[in-house]
């Protein structure tokens, strides 16, 4: 059997598989503490912060987004109700200004009646006045004329003021009724 | 190898000499090929997560995200989802681990490596050696030292006349069991796929050397040894995972609480 070992390292070793070797085992342990030293102090953190900026730039994009939409929501909102006021606000102006529009045309029809009312008045009053005043020209006047024209006729002078009155007011009071 | 060209009585099939490589400077016995892979595999392992890391963007490069793949994959599925909320002091450990085992398994069919380290029984000992150090402190850190060792031989909820046959097997599935099964899972696995991959391809090497009807035969030899290449190649992924997930499910079993 010991002739089928190929190596006098073989042949100097047990052959049972299941016994360890010192050397590997020393070998293993260090090979073994050396890489996780190595993985713990280099690339575990690494892939963690990286993970970790990761979950972050997600979870922050998606915040970012929320806030984005609210942002627009709130506008939005603002918009509409800004709108709508703005469409009231229209609406109470137009029905003020017919408002006033039919007030003023009013107030001017009012106005322009009250004027034509006046005027008249006043051209009636001057006419009335003037009528006045041209009759008693005209009585003064003609009765001047009148008596003067009869004194001439009858030759006799109506000096006396009070019949001279009387007989004019009798004359005119014939041409009136004569009319 | 060449001995076996060389012999003229007979095939011989490879055995666990084969497995005893001597040391490639003199006699030192730290000079040995497994003791090589396995530095080697932490040298690429460190190169290759560091280089990997180093920049740690936000949004990853090509070999950014493959090491972050690993590494998410043993931080989510065998850290955080089996040990629970305070995984991440153990995802380092878990970490290297799975890397360690899956290289050094992987360097058993990468070409002029050709040598799964962990088929020499030295290693998966001390990994084992580590994992048990690591879940019992965990354990005795987490519930106090007596309160485990009571916790381990009287299990709570059984009637008390079972502890007879409950406390022997408890005690050895805690001490005993659980480290040597770990270990030599671990290293059956690759022993046994290695010894499986030196048939075909040696034995396929001596029908090459035969009568003509051995000649033909040969390439079914080489063939198969291929066909098995690809299934150790799923062998060494699983073994490294399953050291990494069991390890993973004593500390979670070492945190859980009880009550």
């Amino acid at each position: 059997m010991l002739n089928r070992n190929i190596t006098p390292w073989a042949a100097g070793e047990t052959l049972n598989p299941l016994v360890p070797h010192t050397a590997e085992l020393i070998a293993g342990l260090v090979a073994f503490t050396l890489l996780y030293l190595v993985l713990r102090a280099k690339v575990v953190p690494k892939f963690e912060k990286a993970f970790a900026e990761r979950t972050d730039a997600i979870a922050g994009g998606i915040e970012r987004a929320e806030k984005a939409q609210q942002d627009a929501e709130i506008a939005l909102q603002k918009y509409t109700s800004q709108l709508s006021e703005a469409q009231g606000e229209a609406q109470k102006i137009r029905e003020d200004a017919r408002v006033q529009g039919a007030a003023i045309i009013e107030d001017l029809r009012a106005k322009a009646a009250a004027e034509a009312a006046r005027i008249t008045a006043a051209a009636t009053a001057s006419i009335e006045a003037e009528r006045q005043q041209a009759i008693t020209s005209l009585r003064k006047e003609v009765g001047a004329l009148a008596t003067e024209l009869a004194g001439k006729i009858v030759g006799e002078a109506l000096d006396d003021q009070v019949r001279q009155s009387r007989i004019v007011d009798r004359f005119i009071a014939d041409l009136e009724k004569s009319k | 190898m060449g001995a076996y060209l060389a012999s003229e009585d007979g095939f011989k099939p490879p055995s666990a000499a084969d497995f005893n490589l001597p040391p490639i400077f003199g006699d030192n016995p730290f000079t040995t090929k497994p003791i090589f892979l396995a530095f080697l595999s932490v040298i690429l392992v460190s190169v290759f997560f560091i280089s990997a890391s180093r920049k740690a963007l936000v949004v990853p490069s090509k070999l950014q995200f493959a090491g972050e793949s690993v590494y998410s994959f043993v931080r989510n599925e065998l850290g955080r989802d089996v040990i629970g909320h305070e995984f991440m002091r153990f995802v380092p450990y878990l970490f290297t681990l799975f890397t360690f085992i899956l290289t050094n398994n992987i360097f058993g069919i990468v070409p002029f490596l050709q040598f799964p380290t962990m088929s020499r029984v030295s290693f998966p000992y001390v990994l084992a050696i580590i994992t048990f150090v690591v879940f019992h402190y965990a354990a005795i850190r987490h519930k106090g030292l007596f309160p485990y060792i009571k916790e381990i031989m009287f299990p709570p909820g059984v009637p008390k006349a079972v502890y007879v046959i409950l406390t022997p097997i408890e005690v050895a599935t805690y001490l005993i069991v659980r480290p040597v099964t770990l270990s030599l899972r671990l290293f059956a696995n690759m022993f046994a796929g290695h010894l499986l991959l030196l048939v075909f391809f040696l034995g396929g090497d001596y029908l090459l050397q035969g009568a003509i009807g051995l000649k033909l035969v040969a390439p079914f030899a080489f063939g198969f040894g291929i066909v098995l290449t690809f299934f150790e190649f799923m062998v060494q992924c699983l073994q490294a995972y399953l050291f990494t997930l069991l390890t993973a499910m004593f500390i979670a079993g070492a945190l859980a609480d009880e009550h």
